[in-house]
């Protein structure tokens, strides 16, 4: 195997920092999305100038460029310390019951990172690309007509359904992830350690309720 | 009560190892773990075949010699015991019992139950020390200590390194020993002199032993037999930052 140059400690880091900004982005994401509770005509018009607004700002696609190198950067980081970990540990235990004395999320990051890492394929398919590079058809104001594609997608059922399952392993993901990066990068006074706890606890579940309710509200209303 | 053994045996470091069935009969819920491995030990020897070899010395919880996973956990069902504090009495009549060593890369198998922790010494020879001219102890109060700074680093300072930590990590990181043995140096005045350069000498040295990272499932302070807090981890990490940072 390739060695790497760098501590395990700087792949932490790496780890932590990417995966705050992708933190950052879920807010602004989370955000953007709340357009489409407006009445259907509204939002419609409204969403996508926003879309609009986004792909054509050249300050929000350098920002892109910061996203997609975080997104690999996380993956690779997670890769590369699974291997590490891998080598650390050894022989297995015959018998193991380890896992009684955490949360199964906190042990199980990296499996959430993959279905995470699957989903997001599937969503970046189905409305990014669909938007930078499909055949898209126009609103009344000659606009790209992404909300359309989001209402039909979102129409099926089944697709509901990954996406929900998807968002509730992100959701796990946060949780212990946001905490986790937070002590990686040393926070350790138990005063703000706790302030953190809980704050990571209200944002995940604010984002991962405003994610979730978004494709249930669109299959129930249209 | 009558237990069914599972047990670890590996004739030496290069040997593939197995667990092997034992039954124990008249184990009472007085003995304490290691008690009864000399019992079976005992009828071992009288039966003439090798006995199991398993670390221990003070059998009085402040050593930090034992440790065996037990039913799949470090030092076994309880939290924050050591395996010689272990008492029969957590187990039933006729339950199977697992013991098999601690694992992971940097601490090597040397025969049965027994393993080598000497990377832990190696960590602290790294930096795990103050330098200072030895010579008659010096007077206590002669550097003013204050009571919340001194328990704080006798609250690090407990570590007896058991090495239960890097059992039970996942990734088999050594972070929680140490950040206990960094941190409480760190915060007393004769040890923060030579802090910075301490912190990246210990860490990296744990890097090098083949201890894997540190992933915050705080599964580490559970087990600790002094239940060292896993802040203690945050705050190696964040004077590790710094040194790094700093360094010139």
């Amino acid at each position: 195997m390739v060695r790497l140059k760098g501590s395990t400690q700087a792949y932490k880091l790496w780890m932590a920092l990417t995966g705050l900004f992708l933190c950052v982005f879920l807010v602004i994401h989370v955000l953007g999305n709340l357009q489409l509770f407006l009445p259907a005509e509204q939002a419609r018009e409204q969403f996508n100038w926003y879309s609009r607004l986004l792909s054509g700002n050249i300050l929000i696609m350098l920002i892109s460029y910061v996203l997609y190198f975080s997104i690999l950067a996380h993956v690779f980081y997670a890769i590369v310390l699974t291997l590490k970990k891998k080598k650390a540990n050894g022989a297995a235990y015959a018998y193991d019951r380890r896992a009684n004395v955490s949360p199964w999320y906190s042990r199980n990051m990296g499996l959430l990172g993959t279905i995470i890492l699957l989903f997001l394929i599937i969503h970046l398919k189905d409305f990014w690309y669909q938007y930078k590079f499909g055949e898209l058809p126009l609103d009344s104001q000659g606009q790209k007509d992404l909300y359309q594609i989001v209402i039909t997608t979102y129409r099926q059922f089944w697709y509901v359904l990954v996406y929900e399952l998807g968002l509730l392993a992100l959701g796990f993901h946060l949780l212990h992830g946001f905490f986790s990066a937070a002590r990686t990068l040393g926070l350790y006074h138990p005063k703000y350690v706790r302030i953190m706890k809980v704050f990571g606890w209200g944002y995940t579940v604010l984002i991962i309720a405003g994610f979730m309710a978004m494709p249930v509200y669109i299959y129930l209303m249209t | 009560m009558k237990l069914n053994l599972k047990i670890w045996r590996q004739e030496h470091s290069e040997a593939k190892g197995s667990l092997v069935n034992y039954q124990l009969d008249g184990v009472t819920t007085h003995m304490s773990f290691l008690e009864m491995l000399d019992m079976l030990n005992e009828t071992l020897i009288q039966k003439g075949e090798r006995v199991i070899e398993f670390d221990h010395d003070c059998r009085e919880g402040i050593c930090g010699q034992c440790g065996l996973m037990i039913n799949g956990r470090a030092h076994g069902p309880l939290k924050h015991t050591t395996t010689c504090q272990l008492h029969m009495r957590s187990f039933k009549d006729g339950d199977t019992v697992y013991i098999e060593p601690f694992r992971a890369n940097a601490f090597r198998v040397l025969k049965d139950l027994k393993i080598d922790r000497s990377s832990f010494d190696r960590i602290i020879k790294a930096g795990g020390y103050i330098s200072a001219s030895t010579g008659q102890a010096p007077e206590a109060n002669s550097i003013p200590i204050g009571h919340e700074q001194a328990e704080a680093a006798f609250d690090a300072a407990a570590c007896i390194g058991c090495g239960a930590c890097v059992a039970t990590c996942k990734n088999s990181s050594a972070a929680l020993f140490t950040a206990a043995k960094a941190v409480h140096l760190a915060i007393l005045p004769q040890g923060q002199i030579e802090s910075a350069g301490r912190v990246l000498a210990m860490v990296d040295k744990m890097d090098e032993e083949g201890f894997g990272h540190c992933s915050n499932t705080e599964a580490c302070e559970v087990e600790c037999p002094q239940g060292i807090s896993v802040l203690h981890i945050a705050e190696l990490n964040f004077r590790y930052h710094k040194s790094r940072l700093l360094k010139k």
